[in-house]
């Protein structure tokens, strides 16, 4: 577009002509455009990083595998367990050797993977569910709705997990047991983030741009999740990622107890907690689904880490 | 965590003096027979889960303070013979009444005397209904028990004067005195029935030890006990005490040996199975006792019962390599079964007809599964049902792959969360699988292995099995008073079982146990506790 | 301030009644008759069951054998093991040594979690900060028991720093090891959630504001940001307090300490409901008063928070 404002013959002082100038900047709002973005912006951020497609690929590999073992091995998991081959090294076809009831521990890593994987994520979103809605409830309104919610935390979280396996693993017996399983371990887990989260809250909430949205007149439960929750959720992040680790352990100490899946069920758990008794004459079918955990969770928890740093604009506007 | 039921078991310990000759190392004195000391043994144990009274512990936690702290009338040596103690004499013409006299001047170590009254009264009370003792069962055979009213004192048991008292039993059994050494049939002192819930706590006993004063119970960590001094029977102790440390797993224990804190186990952990003996080299023990490893298909269930039954239940054993699963799972810490008993018993055989189907071949398993299916053709999962709290499971999956490719089914173990949740399964008979079963002696006899789990409605007959011709064989084999003629009708018994298979036999019990540097003359007996009162220790 | 205090207190009045219903009720719907199990792998007869399931109440229904108990605790009675101990004994024996376990765990925890996490938000990406990444990582991935067992046998038996197992009396120096093993369960989660927390802050205005004014780091570092990090990690250690004085289990059975989780767990195992509820009651009680303890630490970390509405 051709420029229209010509500097005229008799004017006394040079003006800018206001393209020149950086007022631009202010004077051209975009009202047609896209509100900035908390969860755009951070997107925008995060598919800049390596960590971030490195992290995003691991996952994909381990959920494929979950989902279709038979693309990675052809040896069934449970079949064909011979004695004979007890704890033995790796030999032809079986890459990594065998467990002590002289099953193919390759095969049964990728087959347990859909498990294990499932008991994490089961419980790790059951986990953040229930803790961010109690906690953010919790620490942002105060008073009665924390008394309540909180004093109920502390009576889920005061009961022995064991005890609710037990009774939660016998009384659903019939069902599908890796939702039994993860309801057994998330259903008293959440109490703990929720805890965490409110703290968060509590120290959040007074800060000066809740009071600027306050005074703006933007609704309570607007701020609660548009500006407080997105500020005080980086502690969630490293919980929950963490807590898909510990989730697919638990399962391992309760089959230790001999509460957990039954051991017709391939799952890490199970192999790690089965391997144990045999910890020094055999250690690796114990550390080599211990890896794959590992692996898994590593992944999980660079993910997570990525995250929290792109929704925290503090630490961005460092960059 | 792991219910071991105790019984009097014998054990016979062949090694046991070629062990104690090598347990002896360069600076350790070695031990003369006699010689005493007075340094305190260390041995590992369980919480008692009930009060301290004999008739009320069934369990070795408790049984093993129990058997140390009261004498009874006969005790078993390593052999399982049994032996006067406290008694006399036992005697009688026709198995059936009894005449029981005991030693002059005994007394419990809080000066009260061991008398007729002492036993007679204690085993009414274990016998009455309202006080419901555990081990109430073991007085079912004299004249006058009832499980429907209340007896408070047994028409069967006559106090004679001061030392003698009869049982009248309601039939001949002659194996009657063998069980006298059970714990159900030690003597209490009078003053026990003042306050039973007291004395359960604080126990008085007439045995080689005594509660190293009151609290010596120490809840959840140990039991410190010290020599009875009055004890002047064959069973005097050659060291100070025992003190018992309650552990909640055998790893604990075992950790223990290792870091020099107990001196004597008579448990090793499953992940050490395979390398204690050589590193407890001639300080540990590894031999057959008392018990039975089986598993039970019920003939409820469906295709087990009739013809059918018999050949599925033959292809099940014969498809079952047991070598290869106690060598392997167990590492050569069970022995493979030849029939429904233990080795250790007197009048066992491995040669009773048709013990070969307990021989793995899995053709002739494959063979008889087809003639089965000819009949009835097989679906579904066979499955075996187990407590998941007590170890079973690495046995049972081995178990259960054998089978899967033997006869090419599909089987898998079934695990119960609890001890409780398995047994009330299978006691209320709503278990729609097959289950692992098993037996510890209660004392050393065929009869204990065959009568109380294969007769018709007996106590521990889970499958319900039921046949006449066994019935009537164990009744003649109790009837006869002649050992040997006794252990011909339990034999004969023995070959019914193996072609109707109502348990199918796997593998017998070992106790595996090593002791520390610091003892010596350490020998397992019965039921596969150490002797503990002839084990001597360095100071 | 007081009035807060008060008002938290009379919340435990529906909590505990809360829990010891749920609690009750857990153990009650437990499948299993713990009669049956007391006599092993034999079965006995019906008549003795009877017997002896009156005498624990048993063969009344849930709610009245609730009541029963609530109406025992309101008279001091908390009731008897089958053992014949007193529950009450039982609870003055092992929560002392849970405490003392307890305590020392989250000290530990406390301590290494705090630092690794300060240094490595304070040199996020550094060779310090992966190689404590790995490190949690590899003990995350481990389930409890293998730690244990791996540190009895390197700690206790080949070194013999330590007792194998806690002995009599469970004094503080056996402690320390199972209070280590205890300690690495969470130490990723205290040090993660630490070095979040310390990023968090050191972008925030007032760190910067200190810096221009030219306060030294040895200041900055504790002053400003570690304190102003620390709510997270109260919270995540006063939670983690809690779940050690329940959830031991595993722990305590393999060093052997007389303390609350193992003998919860024989308790739960056993179907022993008194014995089983009154522990969990006093965890209850110790959990409030932990959680009220920290919030009243929120004020002091963070004056901005207030509680006296």
């Amino acid at each position: 577009m051709p420029s229209n404002t010509n500097t005229r013959p008799d004017q006394q002082h040079y003006v800018a002509p206001i393209e020149e100038t950086p007022l631009v900047a202010i004077d051209s709002v975009k009202t047609d455009g896209k509100p900035s973005n908390l969860w755009i912006d951070a997107w925008h951020d995060v598919r800049k990083r390596p960590m971030f497609w490195i992290s995003s690929a691991l996952i994909l590999l381990v959920i494929v595998v979950a989902l279709a073992p038979g693309l990675f091995t052809q040896v069934p998991p449970n079949n064909d367990c011979q004695l004979a081959n007890s704890n033995g090294g790796p030999a032809g076809g079986h890459p990594l050797g065998y467990t002590k009831q002289g099953c193919d521990i390759y095969s049964r890593i990728i087959h347990g993977t859909s498990t294990s994987l499932s008991v994490g994520i089961i419980v790790t979103v059951l986990v953040a569910v229930l803790g961010i809605v109690f906690g953010s409830f919790a620490g942002f309104y105060g008073g009665w709705i924390d008394a309540v919610l909180s004093r109920l935390g502390d009576i889920f979280f005061s009961i022995p997990y064991i005890l609710a396996a037990v009774v939660i693993m016998s009384v659903f017996s019939q069902y599908a047991s890796v939702w039994v399983i993860s309801l057994a371990i998330g259903i008293f887990a959440w109490p703990a983030t929720a805890r965490v989260l409110r703290a968060e809250i509590l120290r959040v909430k007074n800060a000066d741009f809740v009071m600027a949205a306050t005074a703006l007149g933007v609704s309570r439960f607007r701020i609660l999740l548009r500006h407080v929750l997105p500020n005080s959720i980086a502690p969630v992040i490293v919980i929950t990622t963490i807590s898909l680790a510990s989730a697919i352990v638990a399962e391992a100490t309760l089959s230790f107890l001999g509460v957990g899946l039954p051991s017709s069920t391939m799952s890490w758990g199970n192999d790690i907690s089965a391997a144990q008794t045999d910890l020094r004459s055999a250690p690796q079918v114990l550390i080599l689904p211990s890896i794959a955990l590992s692996v898994t969770v590593l992944s999980f928890i660079m993910l997570g880490e990525v995250i929290r740093d792109a929704l925290d604009p503090k630490a961005r506007a460092e960059r | 965590m792991k219910i071991k039921r105790i019984g009097v078991a014998a054990i016979a310990l062949a090694a046991a003096g070629a062990l104690t000759l090598s347990g002896c190392t360069a600076g350790t004195p070695s031990s003369t027979e006699g010689a005493s000391s007075s340094a305190v043994i260390t041995t590992n144990g369980s919480e008692p889960q009930n009060p301290l009274i004999p008739t009320n512990t069934n369990e070795t936690g408790g049984s093993k303070i129990t058997e140390s702290i009261f004498a009874g009338l006969v005790y078993y040596d390593a052999k399982g013979a049994p032996h006067n103690d406290v008694a006399e004499s036992i005697e009688t013409d026709d198995s059936q009444t009894y005449t029981i006299k005991i030693r002059d001047g005994l007394k419990f170590t809080n000066g009260e005397p061991v008398d007729a009254n002492s036993f007679v009264d204690a085993w009414n009370y274990g016998a009455a209904l309202d006080n419901a003792q555990l081990n109430s069962y073991f007085f079912e055979g004299i004249e006058g028990f009832s499980y429907d009213e209340n007896v408070a004192e047994l028409p069967g048991l006559k106090v004679v004067d001061d030392t003698t008292f009869t049982v009248k039993l309601t039939q001949p059994e002659s194996d009657f005195p063998l069980r006298l050494g059970y714990t159900a049939f030690k003597p209490l002192p009078a003053s026990a029935f003042d306050d039973l819930a007291a004395f359960g706590e604080n126990p008085v006993g007439n045995g080689p030890y005594m509660l190293d004063g009151e609290g010596a119970w120490k809840h959840n960590e140990k039991i410190d006990l010290v020599v009875n001094p009055d004890y002047d029977g064959p069973l005097k102790p050659v060291n100070g005490g025992l003190s018992i440390v309650f552990y909640a797993t055998q790893e604990a224990s075992y950790a223990d040996l290792q870091g020099g804190n107990v001196d004597v186990l008579d448990q090793i952990p499953t992940g050490a199975l395979a390398s204690y003996e050589s590193e407890f080299e001639g300080r540990s023990v590894n031999q057959a006792f008392a018990g039975i490893q089986t598993f039970t298909v019920p003939s409820r269930l469906p295709h087990f019962s009739d013809e059918e039954g018999k050949l599925r239940l033959a292809a099940l054993s014969k498809a079952i390599n047991r070598e290869e699963i106690t060598d392997v799972i167990f590492e050569g810490t069970r022995s493979p079964a030849h029939d429904f008993t233990a080795p250790v018993i007197d009048g066992y055989s491995e040669d009773i007809k048709g013990a070969d189907v307990l021989e793995f071949d899995a053709d002739a398993a494959k063979d008889l599964w087809a003639q089965a299916d000819a009949i009835s053709p097989w679906s579904g999962t066979f499955q075996i049902g187990y407590n998941a709290d007590g170890g079973h499971g690495p046995w049972v999956d081995a178990v259960a792959n054998q089978l899967k490719n033997n006869l090419g089914i599909d089987a898998s173990g079934a695990p119960y969360p609890t001890f409780a949740e398995f047994r009330t399964a299978i006691t209320d008979r709503t278990i729609q699988t097959a289950f692992r079963t098993g037996w510890q002696a209660d004392y050393p006899a065929l009869y204990n292995f065959l009568g109380p789990i294969y007769g018709t409605g007996a106590g521990s007959n889970d499958g319900d099995y039921s046949n006449p011709e066994v019935d009537s064989l164990l009744d003649e084999g109790l009837s006869e008073t002649d050992l040997d003629a006794a252990n011909e009708k339990f034999q004969q018994v023995q070959e019914i079982l193996f072609e109707d298979l109502p348990a199918i036999p796997l593998w017998y019990y070992n106790v595996n146990g090593a002791w520390s540097e610091s003892v010596d003359n350490v020998e397992y007996g019965w039921n596969s506790v150490p002797l503990y009162y002839q084990i001597t220790k360095s100071e | 301030m007081a009035g807060y205090i008060v008002r938290r207190v009379l919340q435990a009045i529906p909590v505990l009644l809360g829990t010891t219903f749920l609690i009750y009720f857990m153990v009650f719907a437990m499948p299993g008759d713990p009669i049956v199990a007391l006599f092993g792998d034999k079965t006995p007869p019906p008549q003795v069951i009877e017997q002896l399931r009156a005498r624990y109440h048993f063969d009344q229904p849930f709610i009245v054998q609730y009541f029963i108990f609530l109406g025992n605790i309101f008279r001091g009675d908390l009731g008897v093991a089958f053992s014949g101990q007193p529950v009450s004994e039982i609870l003055g024996a092992t929560f002392p040594v849970t405490l003392r376990l307890a305590a020392l765990a989250v000290f530990f925890e406390m301590v290494a979690g705090i630092s690794v996490g300060l240094i490595s938000g304070l040199r996020k990406g550094g060779i310090f900060d992966a190689s404590a990444l790995v490190m949690s990582l590899i003990l995350i991935s481990l389930p409890i028991f293998v730690v244990a067992f791996v540190a009895q046998f390197i700690f206790g038996i080949q070194l013999a720093w330590f007792r194998t197992t806690v002995g009599s009396g469970a004094p503080i120096q056996d402690l320390i090891l199972p209070a280590i093993v205890l300690a690495t369960i969470s130490f990723a989660q205290i040090s993660r959630l630490t070095r979040a927390s310390v990023i968090d802050t050191e972008g925030q205005d007032f760190v910067r504001t200190a810096a221009s004014k030219g306060l030294p780091r040895t200041r900055i570092v504790p002053v400003h940001i570690l304190r102003n990090s620390l709510i997270p990690v109260v919270t995540y250690l006063a939670v983690d307090f809690g779940t050690l004085m329940v959830g031991a289990t595993v722990t305590e059975g393999i060093f052997n300490v007389p303390g609350v989780g193992r003998t919860l767990y024989q308790a739960i195992i056993r179907g022993e409901g008194p014995t089983v509820v009154a522990f969990v009651t006093i965890m209850v009680l110790i959990y409030l008063v932990v959680n009220l303890l920290v919030d009243l630490l929120y004020a002091v970390l963070d004056p901005r928070i207030r509680y006296a509405k």
